[in-house]
């Protein structure tokens, strides 16, 4: 399991191993600001960064990706 | 007073870890530490049924191994259940809690069971069940077991139940309103002081302590590996079938998003008030990101994306119950046979 979110400290403090950093609490996932391709990529690219995770060994707690 | 204590098959005497898959066996009279039980207890308590079950054989059959404890509990006309004391054993532990929750829970007779703190059936009977906290070392057993008597004859007489740490059993969560010489400012400048001055002090209210968890193995492929999806910030279907509570939500839903490649506001709702809605409303995938993970299945950097989201409402939701709700969803994606999971958190 990997675990997207904003407030990495509450993820840390749970035990999640995994945990890639967010876009912010209101859309963990995009971003209303950004034309909608855009937000798209970024939504592309945060799912790569939680897949990369999930490859990979997770040395106790990992650090937020 | 009658009791009936339950044992594993390594404290029951009947052999190691090639006996674990060993079924319930029941013996009249006292066994292994039941009979040093029955003396700490005092003169008129007589262990008079002990339950011995295999430890494979009780996690795999936790509801039957439970069925036969209460009947046999109900049959001596016990007036104490003891189980173990287990300390680190986890399989015996799980089984302890939910055998002394049942038979507390359907006869209303004290219970009792010993345990290390890290046993993971501390979290999941704490909060129902007097546990004493047995430390790791089985060599304690003598101590444990005197400790375990002393709650016991309490909670049989009915007397009121120290504090955990005065009485040694782990805290249950329960907070009990009390009458104190100072103000809260008065103490907590005194605690402040005390915390200042680098002197031992100890907080009124303990943080809530969260275990370490293994870090499951990397997933070797995941170009073959079936991924999904779970959230805790309450996407559900339009209507939300299944009534997911917006807040300390008891239930959790599994939705259909076979052939989806993107999913629509208008298809679904938000059971949450803990954040302003409106964005995912607008567009789901920026909570759970189907458009996305369909392109990657197509261009197959994962092999497939599991036919169904998860999702449940994170919000002032009591940890048991938080645990509990994720302990479920576990089981389904594990019986599933989903390999990977993506949690967004809002």
């Amino acid at each position: 399991m990997c675990q997207v979110t904003s407030v990495v400290p509450v993820a840390k403090m749970v035990g999640a191993n995994r945990i890639v950093q967010g876009q912010g609490i209101v859309h963990v996932m995009g971003d209303d600001q950004l034309p909608p391709e855009e937000e798209k990529e970024l939504r592309r690219e945060t799912v790569r960064q939680a897949l990369e995770a999930l490859k990979n060994e997770a040395g106790g707690q990992s650090a937020p990706v | 007073m009658r009791v009936v204590h339950y044992l594993n098959q390594f404290f029951g005497g009947m052999g190691g870890e090639e006996l674990a898959g060993t079924g319930p066996q029941m013996r009249d009279g006292a066994v292994g530490p039941g009979r040093l039980l029955e003396q700490v207890l005092g003169d008129d308590s007589k262990v008079v049924r002990t339950v011995i079950c295999g430890d494979n054989y009780a996690a795999e059959n936790l509801d039957a191994l439970t069925a036969l404890v209460l009947k046999e509990a109900r049959d001596a006309r016990a007036e104490l259940f003891v189980a173990g004391p287990c300390f680190e054993a986890g399989r015996y532990g799980v089984a302890s809690g939910a055998l002394c929750a049942a038979v507390s829970a359907e006869l209303g007779i004290p219970v009792i069971t010993g345990m290390s703190e890290e046993n993971p059936g501390v979290d999941l009977h704490r909060q129902s069940v007097y546990i004493v906290d047995s430390g790791q070392n089985a060599a304690g057993m003598p101590e444990i077991l005197g400790k375990m008597a002393e709650l016991a004859n309490d909670l049989i007489l009915g007397k009121e139940i120290a504090s955990p740490s005065a009485a040694g059993y782990i805290a249950r969560g329960i907070l009990k309103d009390a009458f104190v010489e100072k103000t809260a400012a008065e103490r907590l400048v005194e605690m402040l002081h005390a915390k200042v001055m680098g002197e031992p002090f100890e907080s009124e209210l303990p943080t809530p302590t969260f275990s370490a968890i293994a870090a499951p193995a990397p997933v070797a492929d995941m170009s073959n590996a079936r991924v999904d999806i779970v959230t805790d910030g309450g996407l559900v279907p339009k209507g939300n079938p299944d009534n997911i509570s917006p807040w300390a939500a008891t239930n959790w839903g599994a939705y259909d998003i076979a052939g989806l490649d993107d999913l629509k506001g208008e298809d679904y709702d938000v059971a949450h008030r803990g954040y302003d809605t409106r964005y995912v409303e607008e567009d789901p995938d920026r909570l759970v990101p189907v458009d996305v993970l369909r392109e990657l299945e197509g261009a197959n950097v994962v092999g497939k994306l599991h036919d169904r989201f998860y999702a449940t409402s994170g919000l002032v939701n009591p940890l048991a119950n938080s645990r509990r709700l994720g302990r479920e969803i576990a089981k389904s994606l594990k019986e599933s046979g989903v390999d990977a999971v993506i949690l967004t958190s809002t």
